[in-house]
């Protein structure tokens, strides 16, 4: 049922959304990397003046096994407010949480108890297959006219095209491919979009053999990952333009367009170059004046490669006597003030202040974790972390982050043979006067998420990544 | 047709102009992603033309064919037709979609006759119309039909001018001195209200007929 005055939790403008109130929970997709028990929602307490602050407070196991949580969104977000399909009386209650590995889609409902969410539907690989054509689920956005999920595999043992399919935003049932003309597109990851402009933009990472038993050496040095994006008419759901970074610049994967729907620019993290192992980050921006112009690129960040004794290194990097950053995630704030940039490699999380997008200035960094620094967490120093900061996720008002810090279950095991772990920090910000700190009483890890690796971490109400908006 | 019905069509078409999916939130949405209010000025005229187009289509339809046929038969049939939509409006979860915001003022005007259409702005008008004396006097005749439309066209423009008015007025002070965040607070659930006008516009346009 409909409500009578919109959901609290949407905002006409990132600006009003930077107001909202402190989030009290974060949900959490976790996964069994043996694949013998079933990967789970967990509910961490984000309220300092609770007892429970910092600590799994709800444990939602899913119906089977093996699914590989990874990324997960909400059925609806500020984007109801938009003014082509307006519909902000539905509420912000469902978490959209696909098994990266298995194809099923699994919707929760969080109303009836925020801290025990409710499953409540199942989509099968079967169904998305088939409606669809696509397979291995990954991004969740909430559109005006329903919710847009990024597929990286093709079915019926093809690897691709991977793309976008389209869930009713009611009944969640498959509704099919979005795309009308994919021209020369075939690999997928990620997805976002300018919704006032027309435009969505999508990224490539593999095909499913490319990715599911690990990274591959020979295709990663033959450049055979992804290494362009691609523009599209959100209206007409064509192709538009691919942009090539170069194909020394491995897998573009995450998309962070500005907030602020009147500019046209956004930040795409690039994981490694073949050439000097370094990661990067780069700006896509409007090739010339006009609302009709092409689109470019520019590489705004380099992080160089931090060389290593080779006997500290896993049989991978081994060779190359240096650990790649690694950038697997970058999130923007709200305000699209501030980046943030996880280097999974080196273990380390940066801030950059992006006010002028095309010069980002470095303003803060904090070492967790890494594949050979093993820096661990002010709250619990005498443990060394394995992992990074990884999926990373900034509250609204952009006074908080909280870092997961798996990436893959095979990448994992690949880069951190000797196990991954599974911890979740979070940081306080000063948006203000800038510093990055860990919250000394919030680091959930350990036993508390059971044996389960954490992947990624979205926030009650809305995040920095789950909302899109229509007005300035 | 009497003062009391062109009143009536005009409060009809203020409640339409206040719908935000009627158009004055597009308008708004223009104005800010360009920045200037000509844009939101610009963005109205046809979101106008196509809400005209839409509820003159009904409104021509149901005064010509009142100058030819019974009314009890005709105010039945609207009747129920009226009961029908609403209770479809009332409980289908569904709602209207546009794929795009760059629209040019064509395509505004193809949105808005679409969004007037499929919420049945037009048929909201039908116990008002069937209400007012018919037209030309005497009923019955072929000839009477051309004169009923007009009669239609005139209601539908009176209706127009009036959702124009208000859908500007909400527009401009929503653009310039609200601004978009009174949205969250004051945006409350026109559907579920405008589905229960139709139901309840049916229901006396039946209980007239009777």
């Amino acid at each position: 049922m409909t409500r009578w005055t919109p959901d609290p939790s949407f905002y006409p403008s990132p600006r009003e959304a930077a107001t909202a109130p402190v989030e009290k929970l974060a949900y959490v997709a976790a996964f069994d990397r043996t694949a013998q028990r079933p990967d789970a929602i967990v509910v961490l307490d984000t309220d300092p003046e609770s007892a429970d602050y910092g600590r799994v407070v709800g444990w939602t196991d899913l119906p089977h096994t093996g699914d590989e949580l990874h990324h997960f969104g909400w059925n609806a977000c500020s984007s109801a407010l938009c003014p082509t399909a307006p519909h902000p009386h539905v509420e912000r209650r469902y978490l959209i949480v696909p098994g990266l590995r298995s194809s099923r889609i699994h919707v929760f409902d969080t109303r009836p108890d925020p801290r025990a969410p409710q499953l409540v539907k199942v989509v099968g690989a079967q169904e998305l297959a088939e409606k669809s054509g696509y397979s291995r689920p990954h991004t969740v956005h909430c559109g005006p006219d329903g919710i847009y999920l990024s597929a990286l595999g093709g079915v019926d043992g093809a690897e691709g095209p991977g793309g976008i399919a389209v869930l009713d935003h009611t009944t969640f049932a498959v509704r099919g491919a979005w795309e009308a003309d994919r021209g020369p597109q075939f690999l997928a990851y990620d997805v976002w979009w300018h919704l006032t402009q027309d435009v969505l933009v999508t990224s490539e990472w593999g095909t499913p053999s490319m990715i599911e038993d690990g990274i591959v050496g020979e295709l990663l040095l033959g450049r055979k990952y992804g290494h362009a994006i691609h523009f599209w008419d959100l209206a007409k759901r064509r192709h538009v333009q691919r942009v090539d970074l170069g194909d020394q610049y491995q897998m573009p994967l995450e998309l962070r367009p500005a907030h602020d729907p009147t500019r046209s620019y956004g930040f795409v993290g690039v994981v490694i170059s073949v050439e000097d192992l370094s990661a990067s980050v780069w700006l896509w921006h409007r090739d010339g004046d006009g609302a009709d112009a092409g689109w470019a690129v520019t590489r705004v960040i380099d992080i160089p490669a931090e060389p290593a004794d080779p006997a500290d290194l896993p049989d991978l990097l081994k060779p190359f006597g240096a650990v790649p950053p690694l950038v697997t995630d970058i999130d923007l704030s709200v305000d699209d003030r501030f980046l943030y940039v996880s280097c999974w490699g080196t273990g380390e999380l940066r801030r950059y202040d992006v006010s002028d997008p095309f010069h980002p200035v470095l303003v803060g960094s904090v070492r967790l974790g890494g594949i050979v620094a093993r820096a661990a967490h002010p709250a619990a120093p005498d443990e060394p972390l394995a992992g990074g900061p990884q999926m990373v996720e900034v509250s609204r008002d952009g006074r908080r982050v909280y870092v997961s810090n798996s990436l893959y279950g095979s990448w994992d095991d690949q880069f951190y043979p000797d196990g991954v772990g599974a911890w979740l920090a979070k940081l306080d910000v000063d948006p203000e006067h800038g510093g990055l700190t860990p919250d000394e009483r919030f680091f959930p890890h350990g036993e508390q998420f059971r044996g389960l690796r954490v992947h990624q971490t979205r926030l009650q109400g809305g995040d920095a990544s789950s909302d899109s908006y229509c007005f300035p | 047709m009497t003062g009391r019905t062109l009143l009536a069509v005009a409060a009809l078409g203020a409640f339409h102009g206040l719908n935000p999916a009627m158009g004055w939130l597009f308008a708004v949405a223009r104005g800010l992603q360009e920045r200037r209010r000509a844009a939101l000025l610009a963005a109205l005229p046809p979101v106008a033309a196509g809400h005209l187009a839409s509820v003159a289509v009904v409104a021509a339809l149901v005064t010509a064919t009142r100058s030819v046929t019974t009314s009890t038969t005709l105010t039945v049939t609207g009747g129920a037709v009226l009961v029908g939509f609403g209770l479809w409006r009332l409980l289908s979860r569904r709602h209207f979609r546009w794929a795009g915001m760059r629209l040019s003022t064509a395509q505004v005007a193809g949105w808005s006759f679409l969004m007037s259409s499929a919420h049945g702005a037009g048929l909201m008008l039908l116990p008002v119309l069937l209400a007012d004396p018919p037209a030309g006097g005497h009923a019955g005749h072929l000839a009477a039909t051309p004169a009923g439309a007009l009669t239609g066209l005139l209601a539908a423009g009176v209706h127009t001018v009036a959702m124009l008015a208000v859908a500007l007025t909400v527009a401009v002070v929503v653009y310039g001195v609200l601004g978009v965040g009174v949205l969250r607070r004051v945006w409350f659930n026109v559907d579920r209200l405008w589905a229960g006008v139709l139901v309840a516009a049916g229901v006396v346009t039946l209980a007239a007929a009777i």
